[in-house]
């Protein structure tokens, strides 16, 4: 599954791997944000996003081939949009959509690619995430797995007595994710019991977040300096 | 529809985020009000749920299979400011781990999808009750309205979309909210017949009325912005309009720069669009307190 | 000897009117182990959760000199670690040292003395190489084990595990027993498979329609309740070996 790998990649070792998560959150928004302002995307501002977001792939030790595929999801919906605007004569907004959706998804890629989720939430929690958004997010992840599992072990269960007229199909799928509904209910009754019995007395303890060290700030006045400047030279600020 | 990053432009995006931020932790905090800490696992397993029951396939004819959203569904069975923050954490991973809508474009679609698709799924049910129309409307106008603010974002932002092509697609998106409209009401009830206790009526005593003109005006509110950004010139006349007062407003020695800026279309066109999605989601926001001070009186 | 657990008269009845325990009385000693048998329903698992306080029921139970109510239930959640039978639910954080550190930190530990109580019970159960790993891709036996160092990590007096066998093939079940058996604490194990029960237990309860039926040595217990559901050679009761 697609997370399992992203996650794998995760759990390596690299120089971007050792850096605080939020001097990468902060030079991923500032890649995104230059990227996104950028008006005209002539072959070498292309060239130059591009040429960032592979050193990011290097420098983070993740494979390249896999990573560059896997960002090649948002294409589909780009390319439709890149029809529509060769069909109305805005050849640049098309490589513009295709380009700039397919860059910031790779740009993504190495965050994710770089950072286990745990780590990446605690530093968007230092930056300003509500703790409630964060621990939904920490248990959601935790059991997406799980809960994905069910989901088809119940579809190939009903696939195996065979498809039947179209509306009981329907109500059989709809009555398969009322029963996960409440099994999944009744999970979280049982992991709410499991953290009772941990002492747990009404608020979440987190192991303490790490501290962010000289590499890190380099790291950060590096990637940002880079950006900037990349930005600043091609041209004016604003994105008619 | 997830939007990606590279398709709205610039005041779209940095509005629809600066908006978001403090709209999020409004939720959380309405959140935090309504369920104790020890709900957390509840809010994550329920994400995990509507994720994967995203994935399992409704036959809906003619070869094509319809699938769950869930943003009517999740306000109904947990309460609207929950369903809020686990629609935006299902988005938050979506955007962050599967690459499906971008991370700049996260408060747009956050604001679309959590925010006024999970408002707009609650209101029906808030309004009729535990009835099958009620879960009906709520997974339509859910879908409807979110559908709608996407794309009017898009077409504010300048993406074309010829005119043939928009005709299919509001097509398309009145079949998915019917899509959505049919799953919602046969889960929840296939929920109601497992356990009773699973949907509860309605609390709070708000009238219907109030109730019920939140959600016309949701729906309004998307369609009329909807409507907007595919004219632009009735756009351009409405700003001309208003606009003078507001540059004599601004004058100063910048004023010619100014005068400028205000005359650019696009600018024009965005801070008219801008105006309407801002409108949403005031009225969202309103609504929410509202029903909220009539719940706890 | 001060039994660790004491419980009498104890009684419980659902919301929707079951009455799950029927007027329980038990007892368990230091250092001793001891095997709850009892068909699906009779209330072992009832019964369990009444001595951490996650239900309430009419009756008196106590732990480790402490009654079982509101105000000591913080303390006895330190004194006795229930391992529940659904692992998932058990191990419900990112990765398996934050998950052993949850224990130690809801005690009060700062983050360098939950870290180091958490490896040391990792040490404990073998498992100190998987502290980095998410836990819903360990094995059954490795996330029974990663739950039973949750709960070494807050320091416990009495072990409690539901059904602890559930989905652990035969070399999980004999590495799980070795270990238990290699543990001070007094334990309480809930199971059907009685060969398991036997290897770490001495004494039995039989639970019944909630209540204690019988109370003694796991042999005769099993003999006399025939709880052997496998094949056997040697002609005790059972299923007979197929042709």
């Amino acid at each position: 599954m697609h997370h399992v790998v992203i996650e794998s990649w995760s759990r390596g070792a690299s120089l971007l791997h050792a850096r605080d998560a939020r001097v990468k959150v902060i030079v991923l928004l500032a890649f995104l944000i230059a990227l996104a302002t950028t008006p005209r995307l002539t072959p070498a501002a292309c060239a130059c996003y591009a040429a960032l977001a592979i050193a990011g792939i290097l420098l983070g030790r993740l494979p390249l081939g896999p990573l560059l595929l896997r960002a090649a999801i948002v294409l589909p919906f780009s390319a439709t949009f890149a029809a529509f605007s060769l069909i109305v004569g805005d050849a640049p907004r098309a490589a513009g959509l295709l380009v700039k959706s397919y860059l910031s998804a790779a740009a993504v890629l190495v965050l994710v690619g770089t950072t286990p989720l745990a780590k990446l939430l605690r530093g968007l929690e230092s930056l300003g995430a509500p703790r409630l958004l964060t621990l939904v997010v920490q248990f959601l992840y935790r059991y997406l797995f799980v809960i994905s599992e069910q989901a088809q072990h119940m579809r190939l269960a009903a696939l195996c007595r065979g498809s039947g007229p179209r509306p009981l199909h329907f109500r059989a799928a709809a009555g398969a994710i009322a029963v996960l509904f409440a099994r999944s209910y009744q999970r979280a009754e049982g992991i709410h019991q499991a953290m009772l019995a941990r002492g747990f007395a009404g608020h979440t303890q987190l192991l303490s977040s790490t501290r962010i060290g000289l590499r890190d700030l380099l790291f950060l006045v590096a990637g940002l300096s880079l950006v900037l400047a990349l930005r600043a030279s091609l041209g004016v600020l604003w994105n008619p | 529809m997830h939007i990606p990053d590279g398709f709205l432009s610039t005041p779209v995006w940095i509005s629809l985020d600066a908006v978001c931020v403090p709209a999020i932790g409004y939720a959380a905090r309405r959140a935090r009000q309504e369920l104790e800490e020890t709900r957390v696992p509840l809010l994550g397993v329920m994400g995990a749920f509507v994720f994967a029951a995203q994935m399992i396939n409704f036959p809906v004819g003619a070869g094509t299979s319809g699938h769950l959203v869930g943003g009517a569904l999740l306000a109904i069975a947990l309460g609207p400011a929950a369903g809020v923050v686990v629609m935006t954490a299902i988005l938050s991973i979506q955007a962050f781990v599967f690459q499906d809508g971008g991370v700049l474009a996260l408060g747009a679609n956050v604001l679309n999808m959590a925010f006024a698709g999970v408002v707009a799924g609650y209101l029906p049910y808030r309004l009729w009750g535990r009835r099958r129309l009620a879960f009906f409307a709520g997974g339509a106008s859910s879908v409807l309205v979110s559908a709608s603010l996407a794309l009017s974002e898009l077409l504010l932002s300048g993406v074309p979309m010829p005119r043939p092509v928009l005709a299919v697609t509001l097509g398309l998106f009145a079949v998915n909210a019917a899509i959505e409209g049919a799953i919602t009401a046969a889960v929840l009830e296939g929920i109601h017949g497992l356990d009773a206790g699973f949907v509860r009526h309605p609390e709070g005593t708000a009238p219907r009325t109030l109730a019920g003109v939140a959600m016309v005006s949701v729906v309004l509110a998307a369609v009329g912005v909807l409507v907007a950004s595919t004219h632009p010139d009735a756009i351009e006349k409405l700003v001309e309009r208003l606009g003078g007062p507001a540059r004599r407003l601004f004058a100063g020695p910048l004023a010619d720069y100014q005068a400028r800026f205000f005359a650019s279309p696009w600018l024009q066109k965005a801070a008219a669009g801008l105006a309407g999605l801002a409108l949403i989601c005031c009225v969202c926001l309103l609504i929410g307190r509202l029903i909220a001070r009539q719940r706890s009186a | 000897m001060e039994p660790l657990i004491e419980v009498r008269g104890l009684r419980f009845r659902y919301d929707d009117g079951t009455l799950a325990l029927d007027g329980v009385d038990f007892q368990l000693f230091p250092g001793e182990t001891v095997a709850l048998f009892g068909r699906n329903g009779s209330g072992k698992t009832t019964f369990v959760h009444h001595l951490n306080g996650l239900l309430a029921g009419e009756g008196f139970v106590s732990v480790c000199g402490l009654r079982v109510e509101r105000r000591n239930l913080l303390a006895i959640r330190r004194k006795i670690g229930l391992v529940f039978q659904d692992s998932d639910e058990q191990l419900f954080m990112p990765s398996v040292l934050e998950d052993v550190t949850f224990g130690p930190l809801n005690r009060g530990l700062d983050t360098t003395a939950a870290i180091e109580t958490a490896r040391h019970a990792l040490r404990d159960v073998g498992l100190e190489a998987l502290a980095g790993r998410a836990p819903y891709h360990l094995s059954a036996g490795e996330k029974k084990r990663v739950a039973l160092a949750g709960i070494l990590a807050m320091e416990p007096e009495i072990l409690v595990l539901d059904e602890p066998t559930t989905f652990l093939d035969p070399p999980a079940q004999r590495d799980l027993a070795a270990l238990l058996r290699r543990l001070p604490q007094a334990k309480l194990v809930v199971t059907h498979d009685a060969r398991f029960a036997r290897a770490l237990a001495r004494r039995a309860v039989f639970f019944e329609k909630g209540r204690i039926v019988a109370d003694g040595p796991v042999g005769e217990i099993v003999e006399r309740f025939q709880w052997v559901p496998g094949t056997t050679s040697g002609g005790e009761a059972g299923i007979q070996p197929a042709e």
